[in-house]
């Protein structure tokens, strides 16, 4: 009775299973990560105009916006997963959302750490507790909590409600980042691409910011399939001293 | 299927819930959520008595054009507008570059007893459009100076 679309579903569910998709699949995340890169960073650094404001300090931007987006897409996707992991109870949806925390802190503070460089310059500045600024660094510490919880216990299948349920939480702050430059009066400026009219960068500047995030993207699930590996080894290993006890 | 289901709505309720006292929270504190307020809300805070001369706060807006003036003793004074209220703003410090006429800027400090404001520093706004200067230098010639 299961067809071909169900059967699929219920292989990438099936932890051994999407294990082995996704080791086909890594050596290719990291070629297409490297190539990416190599080509981003040409178009951000060498093929790129200056802005007419701030001239070659727009640079930064490279860095900084695709590190913000995949911040909030990481934290999106984690609280997706807490929520098919506590509803459906899928191993895969729990250790996805353990093994990409790390990665979400990290472009967290990449973001935070070339905003402050960019702030500097610009703004004249390294940092104001304007909106936009400090719900980013409370996303930060929402990643640093994830990770602290999850980690804090024995047996992971006991903590993974509970993580679940703290990124659910967390996952109001997401909004707040997105619509703070909105909401409130901010140092940051509004959104440049998600504007509802048309986009207010140059087409110039657009492909490097794109082939970044793209690179990053790449990036994130080259180190996401190393971290799905080894946790998934973990769970195995537990399960199998506390089977043996 | 009904557990599952139950899962779903406590999940939703424990997620609403949350969220609404989240909202309240930062519904009570949008005064002070705010970076900085507008020459105009200024001006309505001084008629209504809300701040005066011993107040901290940031004064946000754009510089008007061609009102700075470089005095002797190294301060400059300028106007900043929200294009309907405008206020004459005195600083003496650093200027960041991007501080320029017809510029986002913020300026921390408080008000005078003249309803003027004692800047202590300045911050450059820039706003959400990037472009190569020759694009700006077209859209100048096709649209004026604005």
């Amino acid at each position: 009775m299961i067809n071909k679309g169900n059967e699929l579903k219920l292989q990438l569910v099936n932890p051994g299973i999407l294990e082995r998709y996704i080791k086909t699949m890594s050596p290719w995340f990291c070629v297409a990560f490297i190539s990416s890169l190599i080509i981003g960073l040409w178009f951000a650094i060498f093929n790129s105009p200056p802005d007419y404001l701030q001239g070659e300090t727009v640079r930064i931007m490279y860095v900084h916006v695709p590190s913000a987006w995949m911040a909030l897409f990481i934290y999106s996707s984690m609280a997706i997963a807490s929520l098919i992991g506590l509803i459906y109870g899928h191993l895969v949806a729990f250790i996805y959302t353990k093994s990409v925390a790390p990665i979400g802190a990290v472009f967290t503070l990449i973001c935070l750490v070339t905003g402050s460089l960019w702030g500097k310059p610009m703004w004249g500045t390294w940092w104001v507790w304007d909106a936009r600024l400090t719900s980013m660094f409370i996303l930060l510490f929402i990643y640093l909590g994830f990770i602290i919880v999850s980690k804090s216990f024995n047996d992971p299948l006991k903590g993974d409600k509970i993580s679940s349920i703290f990124v659910i939480i967390g996952f109001i702050n997401i909004p707040i980042i997105k619509f703070s430059v909105d909401i409130w009066t901010t140092l940051h400026q509004p959104a440049t691409i998600s504007k509802l009219d048309t986009p207010s960068i140059h087409i110039d500047m657009l492909i490097p910011l794109l082939v970044m995030f793209a690179s990053f993207i790449f990036l994130f699930l080259y180190i996401f399939s190393i971290r799905f590996f080894s946790e998934l080894n973990l769970r195995r290993y537990v399960a199998y001293t506390l089977s043996s006890k | 299927m009904i557990k599952r289901k139950k899962r779903i709505y406590l999940i939703s309720l424990f997620f609403i819930t949350i969220a609404t006292s989240i909202y309240l929270i930062l519904w009570a504190l949008r005064d002070n959520i705010v970076f900085f307020y507008s020459p105009s809300e200024i001006q309505q805070k001084i008629s209504l008595k809300e701040i005066d001369e011993m107040s901290k706060l940031r004064l946000g807006g754009m510089v008007k054009e061609s009102s700075i003036e470089k005095l002797n003793d190294g301060s400059i004074n300028f106007i900043i507008t929200d294009f309907d209220r405008e206020m004459v703003v005195f600083y003496k410090g650093i200027i960041p570059d991007l501080f320029k006429e017809q510029q986002g800027v913020i300026a921390e400090g408080s008000i005078n007893n003249e309803g003027m404001f004692i800047a202590n520093s300045i911050l450059a706004k820039h706003d959400e459009n990037y472009m190569p200067p020759e694009v700006q230098d077209t859209l100048k010639k096709d649209y004026g100076d604005k």
